[in-house]
């Protein structure tokens, strides 16, 4: 029998036409939602819907959406990693922002020349990302300190290292903003001309974020560790009994976790902005979250959602432009979201209820030729 | 199994097109592109009635009962006054990305909006490289130094108001200890401390200054939490502070209810705060506000706009310039307020000059 956590999180599978009832109807579940909410606020949904259609299929935007998309999509990877095993790694967003800061500041410096600057950088964020989220890891596995705990606290511990690192050591003020030296040209990671007639290229750590996603399957679902992972979500002593090292992989995942959260600022630093300043972009790691939900832990599904998701963050201007206020955008995220989870548990019912009647029809059936015979 | 799970990735890819399907069901044949629309560049020639003005906000937003409310004032006495066309209001949202900062300068611009004006220092970057796309259109930003052709940067002297609040925070202290409280640690936030500090150890010198910022960044939600802002501020009353300047956007309010329920005095900070609709309960506990006038800077910048005189690079408002000050709404600081001017013309002439850091 699968629990509701199994049910959300994607390990339990639905076949058939079920699989494609679910998001249709959490699609209509959402749009309804969102359009009484337009309706209530005075607002038209028709025109709403149609002023995002239209500005969301223009190339600028296009191009804006799969940048902003790279970065939800590895915070959302690194979520789903922790989650596939029953480990809620709430800290992503304190993991990648500290790593942006020491990549940042590393990266700044210049110690190296071009390339080699992107790796050493890249590597410096894996790192810190991984060391930041192991402490949550080894803390639940020495002490049973849960790790949603724990990594709630090393998120704002990581807010103020990174502020005190800026302040003291990478910080260099400009006019009002204070940031780390910028990354100089030649360690940029360049675009990719995608979307055409776009004014910007998009990121290029969208090849990093596709292979990512692979990487990310295989791993879960062609080897020995990923199958490990696997088992101990599903269930622990199972786990245990056919010699899984619990603890070891408690660590290990925690460690992946981190290592994916560091480079899910990567794409902004080393593809955007070349610095870290008090602009940074915070959040990504409960976007990620929130993506990793929508998208059941399937590096497909999260691909839809992180798209979905940062359509959704960059129609706010295009909504105010129409004088709906842009908390609109918040308010269907969380509707989206909401009604992913209803729909797919509404189905698991469903097919759980059907299930059990097909069995007890069956059990039914053979005895009535019989009590017709007697 | 593995037919399950490829039956599951096409639903999920169908469940992505299904809903940009049914957002775009809405209609399109209707051309009417209401996002870019039809761009008329340069308005500018057909007097003052064509004048869209664009402006973008930085976090909080109009109803922040401060900084950004302060940018909306300007502007609606300018349109009022200046009898200027519809303008176009948009705002930031938490935790966005430059490039979403410049594609929202990006789509004023694009959509016509001439002149526009952003809010805030978070928009450097991304008006630099929007500036330079649209060599026709006449940008200004507050409170950042960032260079261009057709960029007007309306700067501040955030530290000689935040002086004289400093002055009347010292003489209006009974206890000889005050406090200050930042909604973000960042530079601009260390102006107003370094001003007050100065302004407060002038009066009295031996006078105790607490400091509190409510977040670090990049988390900038102190400039809009509220109840941050009331748990700082109730720690420094329950510490033996009873007056309390606060330059902290949004969470102002929350050091205000930490006030009257201290039965303290508070200091607001951007707008005449006292006088508010906003505050009308806790307008007894403000004696003062730090005055600075984004409101002035930008009705003169687009005064200046319709009159054919922007200037590039930029203008500093100062105390001498008025375009900062302290309020006096409330007459809670009558019997102290020659002694602040005095001070205030003392900046004025140059005699003290105020650290900014």
């Amino acid at each position: 029998m699968s629990s509701f956590l199994d049910r959300l999180t994607g390990r339990v599978r639905l076949g058939g036409w079920l699989a494609v009832a679910a998001p249709v109807i959490a699609i209509l579940f959402a749009v309804l939602i969102t359009s009484a909410v337009l309706l209530v606020a005075g607002n038209d949904p028709v025109e709403a819907f149609r002023t995002l259609a239209d500005y969301g299929s223009q190339p600028p935007t296009m191009a804006l959406i799969l940048n902003t998309s790279v970065g939800y999509y590895i915070s959302a990877l690194a979520v789903a990693v922790g989650f596939r095993m029953n480990l809620f790694n709430i800290g992503v967003d304190g993991q990648y922002r500290l790593a942006a800061v020491v990549a940042a500041g590393l990266g700044g410096a210049a110690v190296l020349p071009g390339v080699l600057n992107i790796v050493l950088t890249i590597v410096c964020a894996v790192v810190v990302g991984a060391l930041w989220a192991a402490i949550a890891g080894v803390l639940k596995v020495t002490r049973g300190v849960s790790e949603v705990i724990s990594t709630i606290m090393l998120n704002a511990i990581a807010t103020g290292v990174g502020s005190w690192l800026v302040s003291n050591y990478f910080g260099v003020l400009n006019g009002n903003d204070l940031a780390t030296r910028p990354i100089p040209d030649d360690a940029h990671v360049p675009g990719i001309p995608l979307v055409a007639g776009a004014p910007q290229p998009v990121n290029g750590f969208i090849v990093l974020a596709v292979i990512l996603g692979a990487a990310y399957y295989v791993l879960l679902n062609r080897t020995r560790f990923g199958f490990d992972l696997r088992a101990t979500g599903q269930s622990e002593t199972a786990a245990v009994a056919s010699g899984v090292n619990v603890r070891r992989m408690v660590v290990a995942t925690m460690v992946i976790s981190g290592a994916v959260a560091g480079l899910s600022g990567m794409p902004e630093l080393l593809g955007a902005s070349f610095k870290y300043s008090n602009n940074f972009p915070t959040g990504l790691g409960f976007t990620g979250i929130a993506i990793a939900l929508l998208g059941r832990n399937n590096p497909v599904g999260m691909a839809v959602g992180a798209l979905l998701w940062a359509f959704l963050d960059t129609s706010s201007d295009a909504l105010q432009l129409l004088n709906i206020s842009k908390e609109i955008v918040q308010i269907m995220q969380g509707v989206i979201v909401l009604s992913v989870i209803v729909a797919y548990e509404l189905v698991h019912r469903y097919r759980i209820v059907a299930e059990q009647r097909r069995v007890s029809r069956e059990l039914a059936a053979p005895a009535e030729p019989e009590g017709a015979a007697a | 199994m593995l037919r399950n799970r490829v039956s599951k990735l096409a639903a999920a890819t169908t469940a992505g097109a299904l809903l940009m399907a049914a957002a775009a069901c809405g209609g399109s044949d209707d051309t009417k592109a209401s996002a870019t629309g039809a761009a008329s560049q340069g308005a500018g020639a057909g007097g003052a009635a064509q004048v869209k003005v664009g402006l973008a906000y930085d976090i909080g937003g109009r109803g922040d009962g401060s900084f950004n409310d302060a940018a909306g004032a300007g502007l609606d006495k300018a349109v009022a006054d200046l009898k200027l066309g519809k303008a176009q209001e948009l705002e930031a949202t938490q935790g966005e990305t430059d490039a979403q900062k410049e594609q929202r300068l990006r789509l004023l611009a694009q959509g016509g909006y001439n002149p526009v004006i952003a809010i805030g220092f978070a928009y450097s970057g991304p008006l630099g490289k929007v500036a330079k796309d649209f060599p026709n259109t006449k940008f200004a930003i507050v409170d950042d130094p960032v260079e261009g052709a057709n960029i007007s940067n309306l700067l501040f002297a955030e530290e000689q108001g935040s002086f004289l609040v400093g002055v009347a925070a010292a003489l209006k202290s009974t206890k000889d200890n005050i406090g200050f409280v930042g909604g973000v640690d960042v530079p601009l936030i260390h102006k107003f401390e370094a001003g007050f500090e100065a302004g407060a150890k002038a009066a009295k010198p031996s006078i105790k200054i607490q400091t509190k910022y409510l977040s670090q960044p990049p988390d900038m939600s102190g400039f809009g939490d509220p109840a941050k802002g009331k748990t700082a501020a109730q720690g420094m009353y329950d510490a033996g502070a009873d007056v309390v300047y606060q330059a902290a956007g949004g969470s102002g309010g929350g050091v205000f209810d930490a006030a009257k329920a201290a039965g303290g005095m508070a200091i607001g900070v951007d707008s005449d705060q006292a006088a508010l609709p906003a505050y009308a309960n806790v307008k007894d506990v403000i004696i003062t506000s730090m005055l600075k006038k984004v409101d002035v800077a930008v009705f003169d910048f687009l005064k200046n706009y319709v009159d054919g005189t922007v200037k590039a690079g930029p203008t500093v408002y100062d105390l001498k310039a008025g375009g900062v000050d302290y309020s006096t709404t409330g007459g809670k600081v009558d019997d102290i307020k020659s002694k602040i001017d005095d001070y205030k013309q003392q900046i004025i002439d140059g005699k003290i000059t105020v650290p900014s850091s």
